[in-house]
């Protein structure tokens, strides 16, 4: 093996500083050709085939393989993901500087590189004595790479030719380069543009699509005028960063409006604060959740949040006029004390795109290739792409990657990736949600599976050992109509000495998961199970999310018990922690429970139980509310399917029975008593649940409302919150309290998962308890998973292993599932959001009572109370006399022609199901009562079977 | 900005080696003429010198001779040029003191002391240009120098550093690894018995993985320990050659 060394010299900021490196080079790196004589196969893992069967391509008939630079793979990367192209060689040279310029495309390529099928090998050609080049006097870090990479082409081809002339395998270099190909093709390597190769592929013509289009001249098409200021370069931002003069920060886009963004900065001293961008040309480019630098204008120029709501709706081109008359809108009637710093996007320090979902709108001129892409999140802006299969792609769902953004062009420019299926069909519509909520959702793979129990299961000798024989206590569970995974269950025993044993019995998923195999680590990414309204998401395969793990009545199941003693006043006396196997006697919905407990003819072990815990759960949840737990309120709704279409046939909202808290509580128990078991015995790593209380800021909106109702809301502590909602009450409006409460969700933080050894602030707002975490759904929060583990060791039923005492890799789990859990979240409202469409696409047109929850400039947002629904009521539509509107901030109110509107007023709207806009399908309330001239729909004039004029009245 | 990569997926470390691949080594003995025993040693880039007095009679107070065996003295310093940024005091600072302990600790256990009781060892190293694993390169500069000295000892002493980077341990840390901030552990051994001389670290490892990592270490010292007995046979041979003349 020979060594031998290179001196690398590199010089530091401040002064200079020899660094002296090693670089052994090494002769035994092999090409990757499975079966070369002459590297002896000295590599594992994936390999380049000795007879690659490429797809024919007319420039290059020989079969061989591919060499693309770092630039093929960091912008086409979508089409080496193709299935057609293998065989391709990754140098690491390239590998590197992909991984240093975008993390995503490096992930992806080393998803690729270990997958078999692909045939995509990594060269290690810096350490190999052959392929190791220099950097010369006078040549930059990029020339030098760009060298590298020939020589590493140049090595394979003679490579290849020593090994069987007769083959004649060829490597091909691919790069975008035009210099670069010009130099390889001197030097005597096949090299390609990524174009021209792609091109060549005469079997795969879809290919193309899939092609980022970064030719110059595609743009010179399009109007010469320069719509944006340039971006400045990275080292001029990082210098007007660290003077001050610009700040770094998150862009994040409004959803409402179209010519708005906020660019979050995160400073390290100061508080965390908000920039306001408004117009186009101040936006300048920016892409939600880019990073980026921003130039503070004079106070001047500052304005307002806008409270407008504005949807992109510009047909195809650049109307500038249109825009710039638009952005004047936003200026209107500002009040001194509402300006926000605002500034200007000077450049983007890194761009996070991903692949977007979203429908084509087809260009108006028939031949055209350039269409329109309108994303189903209205955050990100339309995209450019050039596409020859727009008529099958229209009315499909698709995926679209952004390629670049020039300076003269309104939109961005981007790439066709994959068609999900048609728009409006339920299965393509949910697997939009789910990826654009990033919710992992393909089956599990064969790996995963494999670490399933093998079947018929039974509990052995050796699972008993370190558990408790509970089998014969009288255990039951109790959850919603239709639950297939059962994870917790309960008891209840009247004690000898008089005392009472309460029992929660969870589901041992820890003693299926076991650490850091495939199974583990696939439901550690997943993090939750994802609820939608037809179909779950499990994080855990099904023999163990709806079987083994599911607490089902009378089989055998394995559980980690929380068993206290209490006294009749629901005082613990003894908190005990065990695995256990139990055998539930019945599951239970929440109105059998409720039933048994109300009867008074049952007296059966069960129903003295189920009385039993209902008498201290409600003493315990006095207990809770007298310490200051909030209750609140947020409007939940419930679908009725019809069991063969799987179309929703009804909705109403979530009903709450007195066994829904009684379970509850005993769970909040449960989680407390844990928590403070794993915090005790692992004060640095045990995962905690904290809920942080709101700024008083938050609450502004909510005592403003209270106010305009002559009430009164405390805000200082929760305790006081909660009483004063308690007194929140007007004999006249039974509803008023509710609406309260559901405003004082909005105000509520985020509770998140934290590490007790990276925080110091452990207190939970809402439940009042100054510690807690989630213990009792392991099927399906890892969390759960996670929490089992670190009460099991502290018990001393299983034994520990080295991420679990790892505070930051705890940590870096924590963000995974406070990321999964938000999405999960959205994905769920999503889905409601969708079925609620499809519910009143079938009933047509309704009228309902609904009650005013926010008033906006130009818009109402209403609660409708039956269906649990909200929505926005707008009161300005395009082609229609603009009514006259006057918005109050102060109290906050809406005038429209004679007419106020108050937060919490009553009116009554009209829902349909708004389809003239198949990209986004939306419920479309308009006003009925109070009836304002031109603006309220009249019912009288309106035939309700035929949506077809409906939609021309609604237009007119 | 991505951080580096310290173990690539084909396996290679920074600078290309394999994780259980030690540094070239380089060695020699007698490098002094003045000294007893001296030794140089090359590990990668890092450089040390070591040089042997004794054993000679107690040195200022007689008190601290014992009665039974040799006291073993050892002193290490470092270079002010011996790092990237020029370091203030060559000797006596903390990390310094602590390294002579430990040198001497580690000498103790190999030099047979017990058969120059009431006398002294004097062994002072100097590392010239620190690239990672001080340690071991003292240890073995000194192991070849106290063997030129003709003290006897049990065994050759050989060391070796050895992290743990994704489930991997990595032999023979080089400054870049060191600099990473994974868990770092040193090891002097005694290849013909397997005895461990000393056994040093001070970050958070899973108890699972040390055994892995201390494995890696005391492979590495064995290879260690196949170069620098060829390096004594070699200067042996060298030294007869010129005696028998």
């Amino acid at each position: 093996m020979l060594k031998s060394k290179t001196f690398l010299k590199k010089t530091r900021a401040g002064g200079v500083m020899k660094i002296v490196r090693e670089h052994y080079l090494r002769d035994d790196i092999g090409c990757g050709t499975t079966g070369c004589a002459a590297c002896g196969g000295a590599h594992e893992g994936p390999a380049l085939e000795p007879q690659p069967q490429d797809p024919a391509s007319s420039l290059c008939p020989q079969p061989h393989y591919l060499l693309p630079d770092t630039n093929v793979l960091l912008h086409q990367i979508d089409v080496l993901e193709d299935p057609a192209i293998r065989n391709v060689i990754v140098l690491q040279t390239v590998l590197q500087e992909v991984r240093s310029r975008s993390a995503p495309v490096y992930k992806r390529i080393r998803d690729v590189t270990n997958n078999h099928e692909k045939h995509f090998y990594t060269f290690t050609n810096e350490h190999h004595r052959e392929t190791y080049v220099e950097q010369e006097q006078g040549e930059n870090a990029n020339d030098r790479n760009d060298r590298a990479i020939r020589v590493a082409a140049k090595w394979y081809n003679e490579h290849l030719k020593k090994m069987s002339a007769e083959n004649q395998l060829q490597v091909i270099f691919i790069t975008n380069d035009r210099k670069n190909k010009e130099k390889a093709v001197e030097e005597g390597i096949p090299a390609f543009t990524c174009e021209e190769y792609v091109k060549s592929l005469t079997a795969n013509p879809e290919l193309i699509d899939r092609l980022a289009c970064l030719s110059e001249e595609g743009n010179e098409i399009e109007s010469g005028k320069v719509i944006f200021s340039e971006h400045l370069p990275l080292s001029k931002l990082q210098q007007g960063i660290k003077s001050g003069t610009y700040l770094q920060g998150t862009f994040r886009a409004s959803r409402e409006n179209y010519l708005e963004a906020t660019v979050w900065v995160h400073g390290d001293a100061e508080e965390d604060k908000e920039i306001i961008l408004q117009g186009l040309g101040n936006l300048n480019r920016a892409i939600h959740e880019d990073i980026v630098a921003v130039e503070l204008l004079p106070r001047s120029q500052w304005v307002a949040p806008s409270s407008v709501v504005l949807h992109d709706e510009g047909q195809n081109e650049d109307n500038m006029e249109r825009e710039e008359e638009r952005e004047s809108i936003l200026k209107t009637a500002v009040n001194e004390k509402m300006l926000k710093p605002t500034g200007r996007v000077v450049g983007i320090i890194r761009r996070n795109w991903r692949p977007y979902c979203g429908m084509l709108s087809k260009s108006d001129i028939k031949e055209s290739r350039r269409h329109l892409f309108t994303p189903a999140d209205k955050r990100i802006p339309r995209i450019r792409i050039e596409t020859r299969q727009a008529s099958t792609l229209e009315g499909q769902r698709i995926i679209v990657a952004i390629d670049g953004w020039p300076r003269n062009s309104r939109y961005p420019n981007g790439h066709f990736v994959k068609n999900l299926g048609d728009a409006g069909d339920k299965e393509t519509e949910t697997e939009v949600l789910l990826l654009e909520h990033d919710v992992p959702h393909q089956p599990f793979s064969q790996a995963v599976l494999s670490f399933l129990p093998k079947m018929p299961w039974a509990i052995t000798e050796k699972d008993m050992k370190y558990r408790e024989d509970l089998r014969h206590l009288c255990v039951c569970s109790v959850d919603p109509p239709g639950c297939t995974d059962i994870d917790d269950a309960l008891h209840c025993r009247q004690l000898e000495n008089g005392n009472l044993e309460v029992g929660v019995h969870i589901a041992d998923v820890s003693h299926f998961i076991r650490p850091g195999n495939a199974l583990d680590q696939e439901s550690a990414r997943r993090g939750t199970t994802v609820y939608l309204c037809e179909k779950r998401i499990d994080m855990v395969p099904e023999l163990l999310s709806s079987n083994l793990c599911s607490l089902r009545c009378n089989v055998d199941r394995l559980a980690f018990s929380c068993i206290w003693e209490m006294n009749h006043n629901a005082e613990i006396l003894k908190t005990r922690f065990t695995k256990s196997a139990i055998n539930s006697k019945a599951s239970l919905t929440y109105a059998e429970a409720q039933m048994r407990i109300d009867s008074t003819t049952m007296n059966d072990d069960i129903t003295t139980s189920l009385r039993g815990l209902n008498k201290l759960a409600k003493i315990l949840k006095k207990r809770r509310i007298e310490k200051g737990a909030l209750t609140l309120s947020s409007p939940e709704v419930r679908f009725h399917m019809d069991s063969e279409t799987h179309d929703p046939i009804d909705m109403q909202t979530k009903e709450l029975r007195e066994t829904n808290s009684m379970v509850e509580e005993f769970m909040l128990l449960a989680n407390i008593s844990v928590a403070k078991k794993i915090h005790e015995e692992f004060s640095e790593h045990a995962l905690l649940r904290k809920h942080p209380a709101p700024p008083p800021s938050n609450y502004e909106i909510l005592v403003k409302a209270a106010k305009s109702k002559n009430l009164e809301i405390k805000t200082d502590t929760a305790k006081s919150l909660a009483d004063s909602l308690d007194k929140a009450e007007s004999p006249t409006f039974p509803y008023l309290n509710t609406l309260l409460r559901i405003l004082a969700t909005r105000c509520m933080m985020q509770a998140v998962y934290f590490c007790s050894g990276m925080d110091n602030d452990f207190h939970h707002y809402g439940l009042a308890s100054p510690i807690y975490t989630h213990f009792t759904s392991p099927i399906r929060r890892y969390a759960d998973v996670i929490v089992h583990r670190l009460l099991a060791v502290a018990i001393g039923a299983d034994s520990t292993y080295p991420e679990l005492t790892d505070k930051h890799k705890l940590a870096d789990l924590c963000k995974n599932l406070n990321f999964r859990h938000k999405m999960a979240q959205y994905a769920q409202r999503a889905s409601v959001a969708f079925h609620t469409q499809l519910f009143f696409k079938s009933k047509g047109i309704v009228s309902e009572e609904a009650y005013i929850l926010f008033v906006r400039k130009n818009a109402i947002v209403v609660l409708i109370p039956k269906y649990g629904l909200e929505g926005t009521v707008f009161f300005e539509e395009k082609d229609r006399p603009k009514p006259r509107l006057v918005y109050d901030d102060e109290i906050p109110s809406l005038k429209i022609e004679d007419t106020v509107f108050h937060i919490f007023d009553k009116v009554k709207v009209r829902i349909m199901l708004d389809s003239s806009n198949l990209q986004h399908q939306k419920i479309r309330m308009s006003l009925v009562e109070p009836q304002i001239p031109g603006i309220s729909t009249d019912i009288s004039d309106m035939d309700i079977n035929e949506p077809e004029r409906k939609k021309k009245k609604l237009q007119k | 900005m991505a951080g580096l990569e310290l173990l690539s997926d084909q396996g290679y470390r920074v600078d290309g080696r394999r994780a259980g691949e030690l540094r070239k080594i380089q060695a020699r003995m007698g490098v002094f003429a003045q000294a007893d025993g001296s030794a140089y040693i090359e590990q990668g880039n890092t450089k040390a010198l070591a040089v042997v007095y004794g054993p000679h009679e107690i040195r200022g107070s007689r008190a601290r001779a014992l009665p039974d065996r040799a006291l073993v003295n050892c002193q290490y310093s470092s270079a002010t040029f011996s790092t990237g940024e020029r370091k203030r005091r060559p000797h006596g600072d903390r990390k310094s003191c602590e390294m002579g302990l430990q040198l001497r600790q580690t000498f103790e256990a190999a030099i047979l002391t017990q058969l120059h009781p009431r006398s002294q060892i004097d062994i002072y190293v100097q590392v010239l240009q620190a690239d990672g694993g001080t340690y071991a390169a003292c240890v073995n500069a000194a192991t070849l120098a106290v063997m030129d000295a003709g003290i006897p000892m049990r065994d050759f002493v050989c060391a070796c550093s050895a992290g743990f980077v994704d489930g991997t341990a990595l032999a023979d840390l080089s400054h870049v690894e060191e600099a990473a901030g994974g868990p770092q552990l040193a090891l002097a051994l005694l290849p013909a018995s397997g005895q461990i001389a000393l056994l040093e670290m001070d970050a958070r490892l899973h108890e699972d993985h040390l055994e892995p990592v201390l494995e890696a270490a005391a492979r590495a010292a064995r290879d260690v320990h196949t170069l620098l007995d060829r390096v004594v046979r070699q200067h042996v041979r060298e030294a007869s050659v010129l005696l028998g003349d």
